[in-house]
């Protein structure tokens, strides 16, 4: 049951227990403690909105950023990783494998913020070897969602 | 100028709601849960395979059997999920979806007066393909009460010394009934008694809720009298690509392949090679599917509970059934009802033969939001009519 929750409330948190629990053939209260238990051990960490900002008349901007940096005794790269994903700005980093070790994804107001972000911040931190900005210029698709296109049924409307 | 038609074909009766579904087609705006085919696109690896043999310049025909690759994987998975064991050299064919190899079967097998048993309510085209084979349909009127599977009783009923073959439609359209094991044991009995033959059309196999689905001719005695009917249009979600398989005994098989290879020549190459990225690597998008409209069912049972339609809970395909006698209508005047004072438009479960009258078919091909919406109405629109009474 645990997996199909999950499954489940990924695509779509605000489905309600009721018809959580007729979907899969269990009891409410079964499920409502799943969730619970899901929320607790921290398998859930939070229930999110998936917003096309490109809709809307804020501006938004948003950039990956390769950063180089030297691994610190005892600690390996975590406590690097620590000191940037601290900044409210940092959305999302990542160790990689490959050409680069960490993989910041960040998102500020315009491209002069994140940019003077990068500049003042992230390359002057003690141990930032180097640094590589990409900005997004359009998402197409986004947590499993293809941004900005309406599905559209296109079969006979009723066939034997 | 003398009269182009065969009285044969002119003959067959047209679909009893051909008027329903005009009026269907002209509402562009209704909310539709009268589709016989999946809501999921082809999986994008298997849609990929077709792009790259149409790519390769794989754009000849195969061998009327069809490609040996995919008739090995088509034997390999009827192994592995149904425990049939076939021979992919002589005992199985690559058909135009599975329609054509239900047309094939009957072609290759009936004398002129030869009694195929159908099971009703059932998909459309069985009766008409016994008929244009020259065969005697006799029908079988499946109950509400035995949820539409077919009993040893019925059968035995319905057999006479001319019966030749006995079509056996499970996981059943448009009911969602399935025949488990023991339901397949006992008209097994009846069928080797009689020595009749069978033709399973199993292209719902893949969606069945209540445990693996029993292919009769994994039983006993059963695959040497057995024609399987299978395809990818439900399974994988491939019904454009029109491509079903055929397998039973060696001797059928040659004959409905010497059909085949004059009416159709062979299936759809590019078909075909998706179809073999299909069955290698599809199981996992088989369960996600089937996951998908398991939760679908149970919902939609939830909600004929709340409206208080009675309705028997279906095992397999992706249809309900539910049961609208209390209101004195028709299926179709229902359905017409429904449609003009809804925009909600299902099936008249006479379209699937008479004994079909006083049920619709719903089905749930459709995403839960969907099906949200259609069946808010459908639950308004059933209110308003016990108000009226």
């Amino acid at each position: 049951m645990r997996e199909k929750i999950l499954r489940i409330i990924e695509k779509n948190s605000k489905i309600g227990i009721d018809e959580l629990a007729v979907r899969l053939g269990a009891e409410q209260i079964d499920v409502a403690n799943e969730l619970k238990a899901l929320e607790e051990e921290g398998i859930i960490c939070g229930y999110h909105t998936m917003i096309d900002w490109e809709k809307t008349s804020l501006e938004k901007v948003s950039a990956l950023i390769e950063v180089k940096v030297t691994p610190q005794r005892g600690q390996g790269f975590d406590h690097m990783a620590e000191r940037i994903y601290q900044y409210p700005e940092v959305n999302a980093v990542y160790l990689i494998s490959g050409g680069y070790d960490l993989l910041v994804n960040l998102e500020g107001k315009s491209i002069k913020e994140v940019a003077s972000f990068v500049s003042d911040k992230l390359s002057t931190l003690d141990n930032v070897l180097s640094t590589s900005t990409h900005f997004i210029l359009k998402k197409y698709k986004d947590h499993g969602t293809v941004l900005g296109v309406k599905h559209k049924d296109e079969r006979e409307m009723i066939m034997p | 100028m003398r009269d182009p038609l065969s009285e044969k074909c002119v003959a067959l009766k047209p679909s009893g709601i051909r008027k329903f579904f005009d009026i269907v087609a002209e509402m562009k705006d209704a909310i539709s849960l009268g589709v016989g085919e999946p809501d999921f696109d082809t999986p994008w690896h298997i849609r990929d395979e077709g792009i790259y043999s149409l790519e390769k310049g794989r754009t000849f025909y195969t061998s009327n059997a069809g490609l040996m690759e995919l008739r090995q994987e088509i034997c390999r998975y009827l192994d592995r999920r149904f425990d049939c064991k076939y021979d992919p050299r002589t005992e199985t064919l690559i058909t135009v979806g599975g329609s054509e190899g239900i047309d094939m079967a009957l072609r290759a097998m009936v004398n002129p007066g030869d009694e195929v048993i159908i099971p009703q309510p059932s998909y459309v085209s069985y009766e008409p393909c016994a008929i244009l084979a020259d065969a005697k349909p006799v029908i079988i009127n499946l109950k509400n009460e035995n949820e539409f599977r077919l009993t040893a009783k019925e059968l035995e009923e319905a057999i006479t010394d001319k019966t030749k073959l006995l079509i056996l439609p499970f996981p059943n359209n448009p009911t969602g009934a399935i025949m488990e094991r023991e339901d397949l044991e006992a008209i097994r009995e009846v069928i080797i008694k009689h020595d009749i033959y069978v033709l399973s059309d199993e292209i719902y196999a893949e969606l069945s809720y209540k445990g693996k689905h029993v292919s009769i001719a994994s039983l006993p005695g059963m695959k040497e009298r057995t024609i399987l009917i299978n395809g990818f249009s439900k399974s994988y979600a491939m019904t454009g690509w029109r491509l079903g398989y055929a397998c039973g005994p060696a001797n059928i098989i040659a004959q409905m392949t010497k059909i085949h290879q004059f009416a159709i020549m062979c299936a759809p190459t590019t078909s075909q090679y998706a179809a073999i990225e299909a069955l290698k690597n599809g199981d996992d998008d088989v369960r996600e599917m089937a996951e998908a409209y398991d939760q679908r069912r149970r919902f939609l049972m939830s909600e004929f509970e709340k409206i208080g339609l009675p309705c028997f809970e279906p095992y397999g395909a992706f249809y309900v059934f539910p049961c609208i006698k209390e209101f004195g209508m028709t299926s179709e005047e229902f359905a017409t009802k429904l449609l003009e004072e809804e925009k909600v438009a299902v099936v008249p479960g006479t379209a699937f033969g008479d004994c079909g009258e006083g049920f619709l078919r719903i089905s749930y091909a459709y995403s839960i939001e969907n099906l949200k919406v259609a069946l808010d109405r459908i639950g308004d629109f059933v209110a308003r009519l016990r108000e009226r009474a």
